[in-house]
């Protein structure tokens, strides 16, 4: 019987393991708490299933566990009995659906007022783009990239030529303000990722792809990255700063723009 | 309960073929090595899958080294770390648990399950065999083979897989792993054609559909996903191989690498997860429903009572593997691909979570008022269960489109797919090779020797993989050689990274014991006799154990009823074999 016991404790075990549990989601800096509340109802109601189905096991086991002399039922079916339990976790699906489809809808539809970000990947780098005072980014491809032009701007867009230029650099953002993240790869598949944020999106050379969130709280955050890209990819990783608007004023007004850095004509350093 | 019309059989049909001419082996290499008979064969598919599950295991040994100790063991460096996860993931996906469950499983239970002579084209089947085993043999060599294997993960996600900042993506690393692939799938398509046509043609007068087990309805109706999703990796690698070789550029757009232009454009890296994926998803179905179809019939045989909601069971098979090639983009929400096809992708994948439901209520509902005999195959039974349970409801999380975004690229994900794609079927694969081992050797299994090896690796993989969910929430992201320095990742993490790969050791070393068991009991154990189970099923009554060649004798057997005549009322004992006729008026049968 000692497969009844091992089951009972097992049940036990994982309930209090999560209880207890000092590995935890980290707090939160973003509007995303939506995210984490989808997941803490998928928690409930897959954790009741999961202490319901193996208590079950458990008990009937215990309970008709061969003796001599026993003979089992003899019920192909029971057509009530599938429909009730058919029923109840369609019910249950769809209640962990909704709210995340929901969620899922906000998290794809960008506000107007969401300023825009430009994050480029490389082996193994992050590299920025901030819009300048016409608050527009101007166009890139990769094609256009060269030593002294790392992001591939287009130099005949003037929406492009006050673009701020971040190479390998910290990220900053104003706290408190939307931001639609642009995401752009020179190379192979990376993927912006900040914990806190509770988003992430894959970048792929040759498209553009996004996501949007407003940061909630002043801070220091690692960037990792979170699609295999090479030996290198552990190492990839980045700082995003989170401020106050003044502060973010001041540092953006130190960074070089794109006209700044064609004139200075320095090929930056790769690496 | 529904009424069950006692004494309903269907009149037993005539022969409409005449019985199956087999070649007859002429020498010890026709009959042993170059062998036309299912059951070789299917013996020669186990031995190479788990030979090949063994170097998996040992990589997958190195690999947890690094995590638990990083840097301390200088020839695991980030290039060896990354060939390790790549190879150990698409060994055990593909060469072991595929071409156990269909090469090895469908090749012995197929025939004798559905009272076949063999398969019906035993000369494609040993094909089959060795055109794998030629696949096995290519794949290794990436071990050999300058740069090494390629270290682009087990997804192969171009660019990355073919160009230099990946271990074997210049070299001949990648190369070795398409021609592998390539290969293992013209090998897979000359058995899986004969496991389907086998099913639908070869059955034993009286075998009805809708009397088969389980076990063949799962391995068939997977057999017929892999003839459908495997095509799919077919021609991706293919593409990806003239890539990599000729310079087109299927999946390769412009390129600046490491500060190079490249000579590509216009290609679509997405283009090959969307191929990728849709052979993937319905993989992992493919690995489950053999899994499926076999827990069925061990906890059927085991708690001596018929499997529960027959009907509903077969029918959850066929809308699993139908759903399952409709949901692949769940593995790709975060992929950059068109957001809107994430509401699509949740809702199917969400709705696949009700006939697997209804799957494990009945396996359960079977264990309801049976008379369980707690032997080895229903203790595994039972470890599938709970494991399947929980790898299955942490697939709710990663289904639902906006609770993946945290968690898609975590050691969530890592853990959640060992729990219900590893963890779950290996252990039926153990249950099953306890269960059948006397009939393919006449011989059981050493019993103590099962207890060690059944508790250590239950509740150890238990051990690896249930905490390690909890370091993905946390935000520890996977394919990391290292973790290093984070502002998030708390020393405690560190902690339990020792801890799993301890278990993970340990585990392992619990194999060593199965191995042990699987050869010490070739030669000492235990006398089966024919049925030791005291089983229905076809394979259990046939006249010599190991079967012969050819498995029936000189008459092929006649079925009268189902599948699951455990504790008939009425009849004198607990089972009634599926060949005994209707003579006694306790035959039972659902009608179909």
């Amino acid at each position: 019987m000692a497969v009844v016991l091992i089951l009972a404790l097992l049940v036990v075990g994982s309930v209090l393991f999560h209880m207890m549990s000092p590995w935890w989601w980290t707090p939160i800096a973003s509007n995303w708490t939506y995210i984490d509340s989808t997941l803490i109802i998928t928690f409930w109601i897959t954790g009741v299933v999961f202490v319901g189905v193996v208590s079950f096991v458990a008990y009937c086991v215990w309970r008709f566990r061969h003796r001599p002399g026993n003979r089992a039922a003899y019920e192909p079916e029971n057509r009530r009995l599938e429909l009730l339990l058919a029923s109840g976790t369609a019910i249950g699906v769809a209640a962990m659906l909704v709210p995340g489809l929901f969620v899922w809808n906000q998290f794809i539809t960008v506000p107007n007022d969401a300023a825009p970000v430009e994050v480029v990947s490389q082996q193994w780098l992050w590299s920025f783009r901030l819009p300048g005072a016409d608050g527009k980014l101007g166009r890139s491809k990769t094609r256009d990239i060269t030593p002294e032009n790392p992001l591939g701007v287009n130099k005949n867009d003037t929406t492009g030529l006050d673009d701020v230029i971040i190479e390998g650099g910290e990220l900053h953002l104003p706290v408190g303000k939307p931001v639609h993240i642009l995401l752009r790869s020179i190379d192979v598949l990376h993927d912006f990722y900040v914990p806190e944020f509770r988003a992430k999106m894959d970048m792929i050379p040759g498209m553009i792809t996004y996501f949007w969130f407003t940061p909630t709280r002043t801070g220091t955050f690692d960037i990792l990255c979170a699609e295999l890209c090479g030996v290198g990819h552990p190492q990839m990783r980045g700082t995003v700063v989170v401020e106050e608007a003044a502060d973010y004023q001041a540092w953006l007004e130190q960074q070089q723009t794109f006209t700044q850095l064609l004139a200075s004509g320095v090929p930056q350093p790769a690496n | 309960m529904v009424e069950i019309p006692a004494g309903s059989a269907h009149a037993v049909p005539a022969a409409e073929v005449e019985d199956m001419e087999l070649y007859h082996p002429k020498s010890w290499w026709t009959k042993y090595v170059f062998s036309q008979d299912a059951k070789i064969i299917a013996v020669q598919y186990s031995v190479t899958a788990l030979s090949i599950g063994l170097v998996a295991l040992v990589l997958s040994w190195l690999m947890r080294l690094q995590l638990a100790f990083p840097g301390y063991f200088a020839f695991i460096d980030a290039d060896h770390y990354y060939q390790f996860i790549t190879m150990h993931g698409m060994i055990m996906v593909v060469y072991l648990l595929t071409a156990l469950f269909l090469g090895g499983f469908g090749n012995y239970l197929i025939p004798l399950m559905v009272g076949a002579r063999d398969m019906v084209f035993p000369y494609a089947n040993m094909l089959s065999y060795w055109i794998y085993l030629l696949a096995v043999l290519i794949l290794v060599a990436g071990f050999f083979a300058p740069g090494g294997p390629t270290g682009a993960g087990w997804t192969l996600y171009p660019p990355q897989s073919v160009l230099s900042g990946t271990p074997g993506g210049q070299n001949w690393g990648i190369l070795l792993m398409l021609s592998s692939l390539i290969v293992f799938i013209i090998g897979f398509t000359m058995g899986g054609l004969n496991y389907v046509v086998t099913v639908l043609q070869g059955r034993a007068r009286g075998m009805t559909l809708m009397r088969m087990p389980l076990t063949v309805w799962g391995i068939f109706t997977a057999t017929v996903m892999a003839l459908l999703a495997f095509p799919a990796l077919f021609v991706a690698c293919v593409m990806m191989l003239f890539d990599r070789l000729l310079g087109t550029s299927f999946f390769l757009p412009a390129i600046v690498e490491m500060g190079t232009q490249l000579q590509h454009g216009g290609g679509s890296p997405i283009l090959f997860q969307h191929l990728f994926w849709f052979f993937g998803h319905p993989e992992v179905y493919i690995v489950a429903l053999p899994a499926f179809g076999i827990v069925s019939d061990l906890i059927s045989t085991h708690a001596r009572k018929n499997i529960f909601g027959y009907r509903m069971m077969v029918w959850a098979i066929v809308i699993i593997a139908a759903l399952s090639f409709v949901v692949w983009a769940h593995h790709m929400y975060v992929s950059g691909m068109n957001p809107a096809f994430g509401f699509f992708f949740a809702t199917t994948t969400l709705i696949i979570a009700v006939p697997t439901a209804i799957k494990v209520y009945n396996w359960v509902l079977t264990l309801w008022r049976g008379d369980i005999h707690l032997t080895l195959p229903m203790l595994f039974a039972l470890a599938f269960i709970v494991t399947f349970v929980n790898g299955g409801l942490t697939g709710l999380f990663l289904g639902n489109v906006v609770v993946d975004v945290p968690l898609s690229d975590t050691m969530f994900v890592v853990a959640h797919f060992h729990m219900v794609m590893g963890v779950a079927p290996i252990l039926v694969v153990f249950g099953a090779i306890y269960h059948w081992y006397p009939k393919v050797t006449g011989r059981l299994l050493n019993d103590v020797l099962g207890h060690i090896h059944y508790w250590v690796t239950f509740l150890g993989a238990y051990a690896i993989f249930f905490p390690m969910h909890y370091l993905g929430l946390l935000g520890v992201p996977r394919r990391y050689y290292e973790i290093g320095e984070t502002s998030f990742v708390p020393p405690s993490a560190h902690t339990l990274n020792i801890f799993i790969t301890v278990m993970a050791l340990v585990v392992g070393a619990a194999q060593m014991v199965f191995l042990l068991n699987l050869i010490w009991s070739l030669f000492r154990g235990r006398e089966a006799g024919g049925n030791p189970w005291r089983a229905t099923t076809l394979e259990w009554q046939t006249p010599q154990t190991p079967p012969a060649h050819g498995n029936w004798g000189k008459e092929l057997p006649v079925v009268y009823r189902w599948a699951y005549d455990y504790s008939v009322p009425g009849a004198p004992e607990d089972f009634i074999p599926q060949t005994q006729p209707a003579t006694d008026g306790v035959t039972r049968e659902i009608m179909a």
